[in-house]
């Protein structure tokens, strides 16, 4: 008997919230999908630097429940649904372990784990009504390549990557699959108070030597989404050949 | 959230309402010849209940949803306190309206 097969979308436009969407990684996916048609929900803890028909924007920070809570009420009440999560946002702090103020350690992992944690929560419970949903979430090559001075920074992520694998076969019940893509470094804000000689080092370590690219992310995000990769649940794709 | 419930009905029975719509929305998704009976004694979860656990599940977003939809309030069913309790609020339909009651008067939604 041949299983059921999520619902075949690829002809609709689609509803997407990213995370993180003022600047670097998250503007350029806003640009990417809703230049595709789709519509676009995306929220950070500051205004948009953009703005555009197919987007809205929500001031939030994503380990705040409530006003993460709020923005899933309006998105339901807006379009009824939603079909794509991308947990973008992340923050990092490059230290020594012996040297990391608490303060920043619970930050990181607010917003990075937590974070997640509750749009995962809030998003899979929108998208099991329609009986479709893909979650992706980021984590870092910093977490396989045990990169000293991101302990904190590259746990938080190895959180995400576990969790995602977990609710993969917790939420694949509802039709709902969840992945991983894991950057190479990337020029944004993110690494740029990483030192260039511990850049160069990193890209050393990677199996094709070259700075990671924004088209390299939705590259991949792009396969998580597509109708034919509902077979493909709890998967961590690293960048590079890490 | 702006509640959307029936203010003419006692608090009991918009409570009760919300839990039936969720166990209808619960219905619609489990396999053919499971149904769960609207009524207080129905047991849910336990020896005597017949639901799968992520049925139990799927029964506690609803009737979260329900209660968000009814009261404008935000509750969460699942807590500690409740996973603990020596009488499950999970039995049956009457235990688990009576847990949503109290988290309801704790939220101050409902007197």
């Amino acid at each position: 008997m041949e299983p059921p097969r999520s619902k075949q979308i690829d002809s609709e436009p689609l509803v997407f919230l990213i995370t993180g969407t003022r600047k670097g990684i998250g503007k350029y996916l806003v640009e990417h999908y809703s230049g595709q048609g789709h519509q676009v929900v995306g929220c950070s803890r500051r205004q948009a630097t953009f703005e555009s028909e197919s987007y809205r924007h929500f001031c939030l920070d994503v380990s705040d429940e409530a006003a993460v809570q709020q923005m899933f009420a309006e998105i339901s009440s807006q379009h009824g649904r939603l079909d794509v999560l991308i947990n973008n946002a992340g923050i990092a702090s490059m230290n020594h372990a012996l040297l990391m103020p608490t303060k920043t350690a619970r930050e990181i992992f607010e917003t990075n784990f937590l974070g997640t944690f509750l749009m995962c929560r809030e998003a899979a419970r929108l998208m099991r009504k329609h009986g479709y949903g893909r979650i992706i979430n980021f984590a870092t090559v910093a977490t396989p390549l045990k990169l000293e001075g991101e302990a904190v920074y590259a746990a938080s992520k190895a959180a995400v990557i576990n969790f995602t694998q977990i609710i993969a076969r917790e939420f694949a019940e509802f039709g709902i699959t969840a992945n991983v893509v894991a950057p190479t470094p990337i020029q944004t804000d993110l690494i740029k108070s990483v030192p260039e000689d511990k850049l160069i080092e990193l890209l050393k370590r990677q199996a094709i030597k070259r700075p990671g690219e924004l088209r390299d992310v939705s590259n991949v995000i792009d396969f998580f989404i597509r109708p034919e990769s509902d077979f493909i649940t709890g998967q961590v794709l690293f960048l590079g050949g890490v | 959230m702006k509640p959307k419930g029936d203010f003419s009905l006692s608090n009991h029975e918009r409570i009760l309402g919300a839990v039936y719509r969720a166990v209808d929305e619960l219905n619609k998704q489990l396999p053919k010849g499971v149904l769960v009976e609207k009524s207080l004694a129905t047991p849910l979860y336990g020896k005597s209940g017949k639901l799968e656990s992520i049925d139990v599940v799927t029964l506690i977003m609803e009737v979260e949803d329900q209660v968000r939809d009814e009261f404008g309030a935000s509750i969460t069913i699942a807590d500690d306190r409740a996973m603990s309790q020596e009488n499950s609020p999970f039995l049956t339909i009457q235990t688990l309206t009576d847990y949503v009651s109290e988290l309801l008067k704790e939220n101050g939604a409902a007197a």
